[in-house]
């Protein structure tokens, strides 16, 4: 039991280390070190514009997607190698937050269901951060249900019509191409009649709404379809294949090993240190303290976690399905944190400003942030059944949708 | 990064495993809880004979020289199965004791002893209420003679000797507090069981008269050598806590799809299958925690004293919530003495209490992380 590199694994962190000395644009580096939570935001210039020119330069070194295959635009590196960059590239990983969905999501299904010229037209670009990629699955009507999707796709020609409204689109606003999955046959059940494009996110019709959110910030989008026209060859997969494909999308999700999720608590423990309080430091509170050591070791346990899964990848096995409860976890401590940190503050808690007594406001924009993260990528409800049902085995819900043809599901609940 | 056991420590769990599923069945462990024996005589002399015992002791006294990573994976296999012997008392405290602060003697007298299955040992620490705490002992130590009493000292009816925390001076400093080993065997000590809300582990009143005792380690460093016996002995007790919590997770996952209601499995019921899902989350949080409490004690880390923290706070939260769960789970069968849910649930709030509760470890990691951040 070691934390050690294998002399193979050291070579390669040396080497990454070298170029991120002479590459990583430095100066941003404080500020990228200070966001812990939500979207990055820099100070003076537009993240999509230092991200691309950040992507641009890691894949002329090498360093983009490095996981992928060469002639795709990557390094053909391992899992492992993957995760020992992500270590040394450190905050300026943050800065790939645009591209995360397409290096995540998008191109692996296009690896898998494109053909040999779309493959080598598109996902270099992708890797290099020339073209961002956003993925259009859920829908007012289908959240923790997509399959549940009403975006309609009816064959005309060699081309298909779209018609119909995705939500919460991340960086839709700023995508050059969308993972689309729609509706070819309602008359099935909702599983089988769904069917997979990609599509130019400029093509006409598509109309891109902010959505205004309940912490006050526009991150995500509504996506409108109104007669738009998506040529046969963009399909991924056959039609009434959409909902295979979109399992490869999903489960390249686990790829996510190794990034570190946020859980609050080096900010909090920061904060409990050096609040003072009429009863003296915060953190000489038996109460304080006993919610701190509770939070610690969810930390703690999180990160060691994680290390079992590299030490997996290092040994060339596949992770265990330990993985899965990181966001389960982390989710609720940092609502748990805000809240309490709020608590602590007495009645300045409520104030937002970037003021001396509420510790320049960062929890409560947890507090009003935290929501978001127990319900996107996954409900923590909906985490559990994947626990429940692909670790311990237990079986699945009972669903009364599942052999009716969808244009036969209710709609109303009353 | 090798953030795991060795294929070799993998093998050795195995071992345990196979060997405590045959010597240690649920029935075994009812022989002690229903009173019918103070200890599991043969389950003990078996787990001598397959070298568990002496694991960790170096083979210059008896031992088999293997390490603390092996002594990791057997404990967790020791909890899973609820192993009703003094194996805590006697691996985890005395004899942990015995390798940090014994002089050579000592460690000759009694740690082939151990090994082989012909004594168990124990630590005499606790006076009544209360966690670790210099100034709670109130056991005094003069001229080689020990007078006071010592409650609850785990599995000390059973017990052949016990590493003893006296006090040697009155200055309120941590150096008042030095160590003593008493063989119980040789008079001048009352030994009186106590009962307690896990009887397939005893605990005892132990009340020394007069007694003659030998020093353990320097006079005045109790206290510090003490503190390393209970961070050394918080990670071997965490291993035996995710090990139960690991089995109290498979019963309850076990019953929810073999239990029919409603016309369906309870496990695919959300409200039942959540429960399950956050006992894994909790199951899984602490073993993460404990690999890294059992990298800190083998390698005898600077880190140790947070890490062993971390892990008992997390082992012991995850067994608790396991074995309460699980008789949840199990519904009205759970709440029945013939169903095993309640051994588990006994032996989670009982080990959650032995070595300090869990505010102590609590209150204990956030002190060692302070001073880790002001250093």
């Amino acid at each position: 039991m070691n934390f050690d590199d294998t002399p193979q694994e050291a070579e390669f962190r040396a080497t990454a280390r070298k170029w991120m000395e002479a590459n990583a644009p430095k100066k941003y580096e404080a500020e990228l070190s200070k966001s812990s939570l939500g979207r990055i935001r820099l100070e003076k210039e537009e993240i999509v514009d230092v991200g691309k020119a950040w992507q641009k330069k890691k894949a002329e070194g090498g360093w983009a997607c490095l996981h992928w295959p060469k002639e795709y635009g990557g390094r053909g590196a391992t899992p492992i190698e993957k995760v020992i960059w992500q270590q040394e590239e450190g905050v300026y990983g943050k800065l790939t937050q645009p591209f995360q969905i397409g290096e995540g999501m998008c191109g692996p299904t296009v690896m898998a269901f494109g053909s040999e010229e779309h493959k080598r037209h598109y996902l270099p670009k992708l890797a290099s951060g020339e073209h961002i990629w956003c993925q259009l699955f859920s829908e007012p009507a289908g959240g923790s249900d997509v399959a549940g999707l009403r975006t309609r796709a009816e064959k005309k020609g060699d081309d298909w019509i779209i018609n119909g409204q995705k939500i919460w689109t991340s960086g839709a606003h700023y995508s050059d191409y969308g993972l689309l999955i729609t509706r070819t046959d309602p008359n099935v059940p909702k599983h089988k009649g769904l069917t997979m494009f990609f599509l130019d996110m400029k093509s006409k019709g598509v109309e891109v709404r902010p959505i205004k959110q309940a912490n006050g910030m526009q991150e995500f989008n509504e996506v409108y379809f109104t007669d738009v026209v998506i040529p046969d060859s963009q399909r991924l997969g056959a039609v009434g294949d959409g909902w295979n494909v979109s399992l490869t999308t999903l489960m390249n999700e686990r790829m996510s090993i190794g990034s570190r999720l946020a859980t609050g608590f080096p900010e909090m423990f920061e904060f409990c240190s050096n609040l003072m309080t009429e009863d003296g430091l915060a953190i000489d509170d038996p109460a304080t303290r006993s919610k701190l050591a509770s939070w610690a070791v969810k930390a703690s346990g999180l990160k060691y976690t994680s290390y079992r899964a590299i030490s997996s990848l290092s040994k060339g096995e596949r992770p265990g399905p330990e993985n899965s409860i990181g966001k389960l976890v982390s989710g609720t401590m940092l609502q748990d944190i805000a809240t309490y940190a709020m608590d602590l503050e007495g009645a300045a808690g409520a104030l937002t400003g970037a003021d001396e007594e509420t510790a320049s406001g960062q929890f409560q924009q947890m507090l009003l942030s935290s929501p978001s993260m127990r319900i996107a990528g996954g409900t923590d409800e909906i985490l559990r059944n994947i626990i429940a049902e692909r670790v311990l085995g237990l079986p699945g819900d009972i669903r009364v949708d599942k052999d009716v043809p969808f244009n036969k599901i209710p709609t109303k609940g009353r | 990064m090798n953030f795991d056991f060795s294929d070799e420590q993998k093998q050795m769990r195995d071992a345990a495993r196979k060997f405590l599923a045959e010597k240690c069945p649920p029935k075994a462990v009812r022989e002690v809880l229903d009173g019918k024996a103070t200890y599991d005589k043969a389950l003990w002399k078996g787990l001598a004979e397959m070298g568990f015992l002496g694991v960790a002791i170096p083979e210059e006294f008896g031992g088999a020289g293997a390490g603390h990573l092996e002594l990791c994976v057997i404990a967790e296999e020791m909890g899973r199965a609820l192993a009703p012997v003094p194996f805590s008392s006697t691996v985890y405290l005395a004899a942990e004791a015995l390798l940090l602060a014994g002089s050579d003697a000592q460690k000759q007298k009694w740690l082939p002893k151990i090994a082989s299955g012909d004594a168990s040992g124990t630590l005499a620490l606790f006076e009544g209420k209360g966690n670790p705490s210099p100034q709670a002992i109130k056991l005094s130590a003069s001229g080689g003679t020990l007078n006071g009493v010592k409650k609850p000292v785990p599995d000390g009816a059973i017990a052949d000797f016990a590493v003893v925390a006296a006090r040697t001076g009155s200055t309120g400093r941590d150096a008042d507090i030095s160590l003593f080993l008493v063989d119980l065997k040789a008079g001048g000590v009352e030994v009186r069981s106590l009962t307690n809300i896990d009887p397939t582990h005893g605990q005892a009143e132990l009340t020394f008269k007069n007694c003659k005792a030998e020093p353990l380690g320097a006079a005045g460093e109790g206290w510090g050598i003490l503190t390393q016996v209970l961070d050394r002995a918080a990670v071997l007790m965490a291993f035996e806590q995710v090990g139960g919590s690991d089995r109290a997770l498979e019963m309850g996952r076990d019953y929810a799809l073999d239990r029919i209601a409603f016309g369906r499995p309870i496990g695919s019921f959300q409200a039942v299958k959540h429960i399950l899902a956050d006992m894994y989350v909790s199951a899984t949080l602490a073993r993460s925690n404990c690999y890294y409490g059992a990298w800190a004690l083998s390698t005898n880390a600077s880190e140790l004293p947070e890490a062993a923290a971390a892990a008992r706070i997390s082992a012991t939260q995850a067994f608790q919530h396991c074995s309460k769960n699980n008789m949840q789970v199990h519904g009205g069968m759970g709440f029945t003495w013939e169903f095993d849910c309640h051994m588990y649930y006994r032996r989670a709030n009982a080990t959650a209490v032995t070595l300090g509760s869990l505010s102590y470890w609590e209150d204990q990691l956030i002190d060692r992380m302070r001073k880790k951040n002001a250093a």
